[in-house]
């Protein structure tokens, strides 16, 4: 089952957080149809969160479709977000997997690398769109 | 919308000094309300109030509608967690849940006594004998046992370590999630309230400052950087506060509409910059307008 965590740095409201944890896990594969998400009550108290914040999130995603609550059993998925591409991607990830191996052994701590990936991506991508 | 607390014009005085003077406001019923202000602005006579244990020199304070501390049936929907968890020092725990059995109309004996369980607390032993945060689990175990309706904590985790303040939060947000409670929690550490606190209350010097729901107080106000000469830019309401250097200017600023203004940066604020911007400046203030406060 999926967990959820919280940056508190981060200019994110948490309940959008927890959204976006739940969509990234959609893309990736990590949550399927007919899984079910924690319980608000499982995550408000493992997160020491407030409740209405997890059910705000929660309804958000049943309002875009991607979840839906059945009373009394839980929040279930009932939308993939994971397109066609989702089978090469666990090729993709043990060469990521490798590259940040390498990246740990030159020394970059978590942030550098963090950096780099986010730079680079950037840069990717605006090249692309010229 | 039911309110669980509502205070108008409440003012309360000891000897000659005002504890709180024109104190109105209302908390929504379901809510997780945080209470902040700096010591002395009134905030234990506030929630001494609102349980009952104090009358108020002037106004009106109303719990579910009705005054409080006159109806017996009232208190019971009211659970209260004072100041450094006070109990019974050499009292075990169980002796405390069957004090709370006898005195209270509604008892829920079996929940407390495996909550204490689960969380490792030895109900044998006395009170005196147990760990800072293990005393703090008791007394919250204790105010909730009477299944209130509205639970009311004063600084219930100030004197605890980071592990304990967390266990004590996190055990009450399983609460709030397993039933309607509505809860009333002071503190002065604001990260403690983060996350936790959906409705914001600030008092400062005795007046409420800030009032409202979290998510809205955030998204309406934000942080500026913008050069020194330039005006404040449009979609701004109040600026609470304005420092800057002779290059740099940065606004603390109430906005209307999102600010789009090239000239500055905007940077969401979180709730601590909120209440430490409006302790700052005590003569600034915001308050929901006549449609929230319905």
């Amino acid at each position: 089952m999926i967990g959820f965590r919280l940056d508190r740095r981060s200019n994110v409201v948490p309940y959008l957080q927890i959204v976006e944890q739940v969509r990234d896990a959609l893309r990736t594969g990590l949550l399927e149809t007919g899984d079910r998400l924690p319980t608000v009550r499982d995550v408000a108290s493992s997160l020491a969160m407030n409740p209405n914040t997890v059910l705000k999130a929660y309804r958000q995603l049943e309002h875009d479709g991607l979840v839906e609550g059945r009373p009394g059993q839980g929040t279930f998925v009932v939308r993939s977000l994971a397109g066609p591409s989702l089978a090469g991607q666990a090729t993709l990830r043990r060469e990521l997997v490798a590259w940040l191996g390498r990246a740990r052994e030159a020394g970059l701590p978590y942030e550098d690398i963090q950096a780099l990936m986010g730079t680079t991506l950037h840069a990717f991508e605006a090249e692309g769109a010229a | 919308m039911t309110v669980a607390l509502e205070t108008t014009g409440v003012a309360k005085r000891y000897g000659r000094t005002w504890a709180l003077r024109d104190c109105t406001l209302a908390v929504p019923a379901g809510r997780v309300a945080g209470l902040v202000g700096p010591n002395g602005a009134g905030k234990t006579t506030l929630l001494r109030l609102a349980v009952g244990l104090k009358r108020p020199t002037r106004g009106e304070v109303r719990v579910f509608g009705q005054p409080p501390g006159d109806d017996p049936a009232l208190l019971g929907r009211v659970g209260f967690v004072a100041q450094d968890t006070p109990l019974y020092a050499d009292l075990s725990a169980a002796e405390h849940l069957e004090f709370g059995r006898r005195l209270n109309p509604t008892w829920d004996g079996n929940a407390a006594a495996e909550r204490l369980a689960r969380l490792g607390v030895a109900s044998d032993r006395t009170v005196r004998s147990l760990s800072g945060g293990q005393r703090a689990q008791v007394a919250l175990t204790l105010a909730l046992a009477k299944r209130p309706d509205l639970l009311v904590l004063d600084e219930p985790v100030a004197s605890l370590d980071p592990l304990a303040r967390r266990e004590f939060l996190s055990e009450l947000m399983g609460e709030v999630a397993d039933r309607n409670l509505t809860v009333i929690l002071s503190s002065h550490l604001i990260a403690d309230l983060e996350l936790r606190c959906d409705y914001l209350v600030v008092l400062s010097a005795s007046r409420v400052q800030v009032l409202g729901d979290v998510d809205d107080l955030l998204a309406g106000h934000a942080v500026l950087t913008g050069p020194s000469d330039a005006p404040v830019p449009a979609g701004v309401q109040a600026v609470i506060s304005d420092r800057g250097t002779h290059r740099q200017r940065e606004l603390f600023a109430r906005t209307s509409a999102p600010v789009a203004d090239l000239a500055w940066q905007v940077r969401p604020v979180t709730l601590e910059d909120l209440v430490l911007a409006y302790l700052s400046e005590p003569t600034a203030g915001t308050l929901p307008g006549p449609e929230a406060a319905a």
